[in-house]
C-alpha cells in the first residue's frame, strides 16, 4: 500500500498532459567533413576522436552538422569554458544532443533535474544533492568499495585472459550507486540496457527511445514505491522526503533525479577506470612507474582524467545570436567537448602527450561553472580505488589485441572491451 | 603569504582541499573554505601554489601580505 499520493499514478500516464517536443530527420552513416558534417555517434569519432578534434581546433575551430536538427562543437578550451559559463544563452534542458528537443516549456527545470534545470531553479535544486555527494560523505563508502574491488579480481584469479571493462570496471560505479539509490545488485544487467538508451541509442527512431526511457521510469517508480512503503537510509527515501519551497519535491523531480543518478553515475565511471587501465596496458614505463610509487597515482589519475575525460555534455542555444564568429540559432545543439578543451595546446603543454606526474592540471574532464559534476568527488574515490586495488593485485598486465578494444559512441567515451594478458602479484 | 577563494567562483571542485589539506577544508556542500588565519607557512608554500595551479575554476589566489 503506497501511501504518498504523489506516486499513485503512473509516469506513463501523467506523460500525456506534457506538451510535445521537435523531432528532426535521422540522418547516421560516414561523415562527409568533420568541420561541417560532424557525428559522434559514427564508428570513426568512436574509435579515437582526438585526431579529429585537433584537426578542427585548427582549420574550424567551431564545427557545425547540420545532422542532429543543427548543431555546432566547439574545440578550443576557451570556447568550451565559455559556454559552461553562459547560462544565460546556453540552456541545459536537453544536455544528450540527438533527434528530438524537448519542449521550452520543460525548463527551467528539465527532465533530470538539476543537471537538465537553468538558473534559478538549477541552485536549489542542486543544493539538495550537495551534501550526499561531498568528498568527505563519498569516503564513507570508500572501504566497501575496496572490498568490492578486491572480490571482484577474486572472481577471476588465475585466468590470464581478462575483460577488465566487462568483469571490472563497469560493476565498481554499479554497485555503488546501486548500494546509494537502495536498488537491488541484480538489478545491474537492466542498468546497463537503461544507460544503453539514453546514451548510446540517440540514432534510434524518437517513439523507440521513449518507449525505453518509459521503461526505465517504471522500474524507477516500482523503486521509489517500494521505499515509500520501506523507508531505509538511501538515497531514494531522501529524494522522497526531500523539500523545496516548504513542499515535497514534484514526483517527477524525485523520479528524474534519480535517473540522472543512475544514467551519470556509471557509464562515466566506467569509462574513466577503464580508458585509465587501457592506458596503463600499452603504456609499460607509466605501468611501472605507478607500481613502484603508488603515491603519484592521485597525480596521474588526474592526467587520466584530463586525457581521456569520459563524459561530453551538451546545450541548447536559446536565440539566434552570432556568437564567436558562426551564426547560432535558436534550438541550435551545442556538443560540450571536455575532452576536446582538454587536449587544447593552447591551455596546456605537451597537451597530446600523457605526462602522469603532470603538476598543473586544471582539467575540465568534471565540467565547470554551477554544473560541475555533482559526483565528482565519488566518482574519484571509486577511480582511485579501482586503480589502487588493481596495480596491488594485478601488476602486470598488456592489452592481448589493441584492434580488439572497443569504445562506447556518443557522449560518454569508454572502453566497453579491454581484453587484457595479466599476471598477479 | 595569504591565501584567498573567491566564493563566486568555486564551484566545489575539491583540488584544494585534496592538494593542501593543510590549507583548505571542505563546507557542508563540497566548496572550499581557507582554514584558520590563511597564512601561507613555508613548508605549505609548494601545496599553495598547487591548490592555486588546479583550480579549474581559477578561483585561488596566493597573495603577499602588505
Amino acid at each position: 500500500m503506497t501511501l504518498d499520493e504523489r506516486f499513485t499514478r503512473d509516469f506513463r500516464e501523467t506523460r500525456g498532459d506534457q506538451p510535445l517536443g521537435t523531432r528532426n530527420e535521422i540522418v547516421t552513416g560516414p561523415v562527409s567533413d568533420w568541420a561541417t558534417d560532424f557525428s559522434h555517434l559514427e564508428p570513426e569519432w568512436a574509435a579515437d576522436p582526438y585526431p579529429i578534434q585537433d584537426d578542427l581546433r585548427q582549420r574550424c575551430p567551431i564545427a557545425h552538422t547540420d545532422r542532429f536538427g543543427g548543431g555546432w562543437l566547439p574545440t578550443s578550451y576557451e570556447d568550451v569554458a565559455a559556454i559552461a559559463y553562459d547560462t544565460e544563452r546556453f540552456s541545459s534542458r536537453s544536455i544528450i544532443m540527438s533527434n528530438f528537443r524537448p519542449p521550452r516549456e520543460l525548463a527551467p527545470v528539465g527532465g533530470t533535474p538539476p543537471i537538465s534545470s537553468d538558473p534559478p531553479f538549477h541552485h536549489d535544486a542542486r543544493k539538495l544533492l550537495l551534501p550526499v555527494f561531498t568528498k568527505k560523505e563519498v569516503a564513507r563508502r570508500e572501504e566497501a568499495t575496496r572490498a568490492l574491488c578486491h572480490s571482484l579480481i577474486d572472481a577471476f584469479e588465475g585466468r590470464q585472459d581478462v575483460d577488465a571493462a566487462h568483469e571490472y570496471a563497469q560493476h565498481i560505479p554499479m554497485r555503488v550507486i546501486a548500494d546509494m539509490l537502495g536498488f537491488p545488485q541484480e538489478d545491474g544487467p537492466r542498468f546497463r540496457e537503461f544507460i544503453e538508451n539514453a546514451l548510446e541509442g540517440v540514432n534510434r527512431p524518437p517513439e523507440e527511445r521513449m518507449e525505453r526511457m518509459a521503461l526505465l521510469f517504471d522500474y524507477l517508480l516500482a523503486q521509489i514505491r517500494d521505499h515509500v512503503d520501506n523507508p531505509r537510509d538511501d538515497l531514494t527515501t531522501y529524494l522522497i522526503n526531500a523539500e523545496l519551497y516548504g513542499r515535497k519535491l514534484e514526483p517527477s523531480h524525485v523520479a528524474g533525479t534519480m535517473a540522472l543518478l543512475l544514467i551519470a553515475g556509471i557509464d562515466t565511471t566506467w569509462s574513466a577506470i577503464g580508458a585509465s587501465l587501457w592506458h596503463l596496458a600499452k603504456t609499460p614505463a607509466d605501468r611501472r612507474r605507478l607500481v613502484a610509487e603508488p603515491e603519484l597515482l592521485p597525480t596521474a589519475m588526474e592526467e587520466f582524467l584530463r586525457a581521456y575525460a569520459p563524459v561530453t555534455m551538451a546545450r541548447l542555444v536559446k536565440e539566434d545570436m552570432h556568437w564567436n564568429g558562426v551564426d547560432m540559432k535558436s534550438e541550435d545543439w551545442v556538443l560540450l567537448s571536455f575532452p576536446a578543451a582538454n587536449r587544447d595546446p593552447a591551455q596546456f603543454e605537451q597537451a597530446d602527450e600523457v605526462v602522469i606526474d603532470r603538476e598543473v592540471n586544471r582539467h575540465v574532464a568534471f565540467g565547470l561553472g554551477i554544473h560541475r559534476c555533482v559526483g565528482s568527488h565519488l566518482a574519484r574515490m571509486e577511480l582511485r580505488v579501482a586503480l589502487e586495488v588493481w596495480l596491488e593485485r594485478i601488476p602486470e598486465f598488456t592489452l592481448q589485441d589493441p584492434a580488439a578494444v572497443t569504445w562506447a559512441a556518443g557522449q560518454v567515451r569508454g572502453p566497453r572491451t579491454l581484453p587484457l594478458r595479466v599476471a598477479y602479484a | 603569504m595569504k591565501v584567498q577563494i573567491d566564493p563566486q567562483r568555486c564551484h566545489g571542485h575539491g583540488r584544494c582541499y585534496t592538494l593542501a589539506p593543510a590549507l583548505f577544508g571542505e563546507d557542508d556542500e563540497g566548496y572550499g573554505q581557507v582554514i584558520g588565519d590563511s597564512a601561507v607557512s613555508p613548508d605549505q608554500e609548494h601545496a599553495a601554489r598547487l591548490a592555486v595551479s588546479n583550480c579549474p575554476e581559477r578561483a585561488i589566489d596566493l597573495v603577499e601580505e602588505a
